[in-house]
């Protein structure tokens, strides 16, 4: 794993990064890519819930609430550099 | 068999668990899909006239549902399938959709589209387009989509996917009639369209031509040779089970097939192309299509469009304020209920009761016989109007509440506060939405748990779904606390202590939802919760006058007329119970008699275990029964008021204790007739409906036992 990318898990709120990676499969995979999460799918973290697991992230103009286990499985590239 | 119209009629197609019937051969079948919350159900609704229950929260459309619209002279037979974010089968929801399009051979299929979030929404309209030509692209909330400044070039998408595409704003009913030309001359041939394919890889193009030829010999045409390919090379199992059933046997068994689909598969296998490779690369090519359609024709000149919404959610949702202010909210929409239902019941059921009397004065005018006058006005009717004058005034309140807050998009923001919860009792989140539509009925409820994709969550959310009490329910729970608990306060501090003991119960059906499902998760239904994603859908504002107007229609009545059906005959058949003597004592009594000694056990009496196993049907009548066994011997006929009531409860020996055991057996026993029925429906087994049964039962009875144990070991009662 390159040293910029990290699990969606661990990014910060508010801060955008794009996915590189994900690590699931199966059917777990195939509902990630349904809601259009790809390599390169912009995603922001928006807010926690009240326990801070579920997190709502801003994915392709929707807002949808992942749990921990699911975002840690997508690995993004936590380095603005690479694109701003 | 006699002959009916419909069953003479020119064409009855049967496909995944829905009936069609064409009035003529002309009638086109047109099927409304689209992702969940676009306001999918608003459109069918505005073209057919049809009150199907439209709410902001995903997956709202939980049953198929059909309708009919005239346009121009011609019929159309419009089909509501359930809301999905593709077709690739994940969820019984995309199954059920996916084989619609294929096998329940539509005219047209109008995919209805967001204008506020459209790029991601084409990803359906693309896989659509793989497995049907007549496609027309409905782009709706375009009005929202105005006020959030989106700008979309409705003619440049249409000639991009190569389809009629119509802008509308259903809430408002623009646009539906362009929508129904484009639909017309789609289906009469006028219009022919060119979909737009997505171009997958030269190894997946090539692999999928292999099977191909041998596929469109079987296939003729009905179903999209190339997309079968397509499934087939994906190892689609659920595709393959559905065409099964379509055809009459399995495609894999056809020799050349199959040959040809190894062989393709080999083929990719040596391009560095596995079975998961495959379906990133065909997932990622769509959504790329996608992007670049939308980065053509969607132009957002307002960057942060979600700001309004990130700020409400942040109070909302907040680790400060999330859960106070969402009991808040609870315990407002209760305390509304309670202290706005308090004069109307006390009015209908003054009225009501007065002309019993009246009733019971001409019956005996016109010398009808006692026993008949009875049976039809001590028994029937005074049960009915119980029931009428408890129920309505509530629920007249209650849904209309419900509903806006339904309607505002609150209900997933309840589902992503409580996810932790869920999630630690290894339960689905999306449970909450479920719980919440248990509120309005149980019934209701098991069919909601569709929306939980996973089968063992499902099957959770199935079974603990009954420990939130429904509206058949409150009126007992209300009547008990106000008698019992909150009887000797006045004014706005009655209806706070009432409210809160209200909310307090209802707290109390959440935490035994958890721990009951936490404990299946242990036991019967071991497994690890499966991946959870729940969509956070914009805020809207609801149409307050439609809100009302409708949930009373749709709802209130609906429940209303439920509960006056079965409380009719309820009543008749405890007032025959109580009237027929076998050696010298009622048949009521010797019922009663014979469950008293466990009843006691519970905390309760056998009349009013009784009254909770005639109330199978509807849990609406538990509590009238109960009055009605106690003053069966005639002894009290207006009971009008609850003090009086209260009195007679008293009387039959009821004390605070016998109160709490009833208000917790109220939340936790069977399910009732009917939605035992819609669980055996769902989940296609006996053994889970009778699981159904006997959980919140066996709790309700284990609880009782303990605090009745308890409370008298203690001296308390």
């Amino acid at each position: 794993m390159n040293n910029n990318q990290i699990p969606l898990s661990q990014l910060p709120m508010g801060k955008k990064a794009r996915v590189a990676a994900l690590t699931s499969d199966g059917s777990a995979r195939r509902r990630m890519l349904d809601l259009g999460i790809i390599d390169g799918t912009e995603i922001e973290p928006l807010y926690k819930s009240p326990s801070g697991n579920p997190v709502a992230y801003l994915i392709r103009g929707a807002v949808i609430a992942l749990r921990s286990d699911v975002s840690e499985k997508i690995i993004v590239s936590n380095g603005e550099s690479l694109w701003d | 068999m006699g002959l009916t119209s419909g069953s003479t009629g020119s064409g009855v197609l049967n496909c995944c668990g829905l009936h069609i019937e064409k009035e003529t051969p002309a009638d086109k079948i047109v099927a409304l899909a689209g992702n969940p919350n676009v306001g999918k159900s608003t459109v069918f609704n505005s073209l057919t006239g049809l009150n199907q229950h439209t709410g902001n929260w995903p997956g709202k459309t939980v049953v198929n549902a059909q309708g009919k619209y005239r346009h121009h002279g011609n019929n159309f037979i419009l089909v509501d399938i359930p809301g999905t974010y593709s077709l690739m089968a994940n969820s019984t929801e995309e199954e059920i959709a996916r084989d619609f399009i294929c096998f329940g051979r539509p005219d047209a299929v109008v995919v209805v589209a967001d204008a506020t979030c459209l790029e991601r929404n084409l990803n359906l309209v693309l896989q659509t387009m793989e497995i049907t030509d007549k496609v027309v692209l409905c782009v709706n909330l375009m009005d929202e989509a105005k006020k959030k400044k989106i700008r979309i070039n409705l003619d440049l998408i249409s000639s991009q996917l190569g389809i009629p595409v119509v802008g509308t704003s259903a809430r408002s009913g623009k646009g539906l009639d362009q929508l129904m030309d484009a639909v017309a001359s789609l289906t009469d041939g006028s219009i022919e369209s060119k979909p737009l394919h997505v171009a997958y890889t030269d190894q997946i193009e090539n692999a999928v031509s292999m099977p191909e030829p041998a596929l469109v010999k079987i296939l003729r045409g009905r179903i999209s040779s190339r997309w079968v390919s397509l499934k087939l090379l994906d190892g689609d199992e659920s595709l393959l089970q559905s065409l099964k059933e379509y055809l009459g046997y399995d495609l894999m068994q056809d020799d050349e097939i199959s040959h040809k689909v190894t062989e393709a598969r080999n083929f990719l296998e040596a391009a560095g192309i596995s079975t998961d490779r495959l379906r990133d690369q065909v997932v990622t090519r769509i959504v790329m299509t996608c992007e670049d359609i939308g980065r053509k024709t969607i132009k957002f000149e307002e960057k942060e469009y979600a700001a309004r919404d990130s700020k409400i959610d942040k109070i909302l949702t907040s680790k400060l304020t999330g859960i106070p202010i969402m009991i808040a909210l609870l315990f407002g929409v209760f305390w509304l209920t309670i202290t706005g239902a308090n004069y109307p019941s006390k009015l209908i059921a003054t009225g009501l009761f007065a002309l019993q009397g009246r009733l019971s004065g001409l019956f005996q005018a016109i010398s009808v016989p006692a026993w008949l006058s009875g049976l039809l006005v001590d028994g029937m009717y005074r049960t009915l109007a119980w029931v009428v004058s408890v129920m309505l005034p509530p629920m007249a309140i209650f849904f209309p509440l419900f509903t806006l807050l339904e309607d505002s998009g609150y209900l997933p923001r309840i589902a992503f506060n409580l996810d932790n919860f869920f999630r630690k009792a290894c339960a689905h989140g999306k449970q909450a939405l479920t719980m919440c539509m248990g509120f309005g009925c149980n019934a209701a409820g098991v069919i909601g748990c569709r929306i939980i994709d996973s089968p063992r969550e499902r099957l959770i959310a199935t079974i603990t779904n009954n420990f939130v009490p429904c509206n058949g329910r409150f009126p007992t729970l209300i009547a008990v606390i106000t008698m019992f608990f909150a009887g000797t306060m006045m004014g706005p501090y009655k209806s706070a202590s009432l409210t809160l003991i209200l909310t307090g119960v209802i707290v109390l059906g959440v935490i035994m939802t958890l721990l009951i499902s936490k404990l299946l998760s242990k036991t019967i239904l071991k497994g690890m919760p499966s991946s959870f994603n729940l969509e956070l859908p914009p805020y809207r504002r609801p149409q307050i006058g439609r809100v009302i107007v409708r949930s009373i229609l749709d709802r209130t009545i609906f429940v209303l007329g439920r509960a006056v059906a079965v409380a009719a005959p309820a009543g008749l058949i405890i007032w025959t119970l109580a009237n027929v003597h076998v050696g010298g004592l009622s048949l009521l009594n010797h019922c009663a008699g014979f469950l008293d000694p466990f009843a006691r056990l519970l905390g309760m009496d056998g009349y009013i275990l009784f009254a909770f196993i005639l109330g199978f049907p509807a849990n609406e009548i538990v509590m009238p029964i109960i009055i009605m066994s106690y003053t069966a011997a005639g002894s009290l006929i207006d009971f009008s008021s609850l003090v009086q009531l209260h009195a007679l409860l008293v009387n039959h020996g009821w004390t605070w204790l016998t109160a709490v055991c009833v208000m917790l057996f109220s939340l936790m026993h069977w399910p009732c007739g009917t939605t035992c029925l819609t669980i055996k429906k769902e989940t296609q087994s006996l053994k889970w409906t009778l699981v159904s049964f006997a959980v919140p039962t066996v709790t309700g009875i284990v609880v009782c036992m303990i605090v009745a144990g308890i409370a008298r070991l203690l001296g308390l009662a």
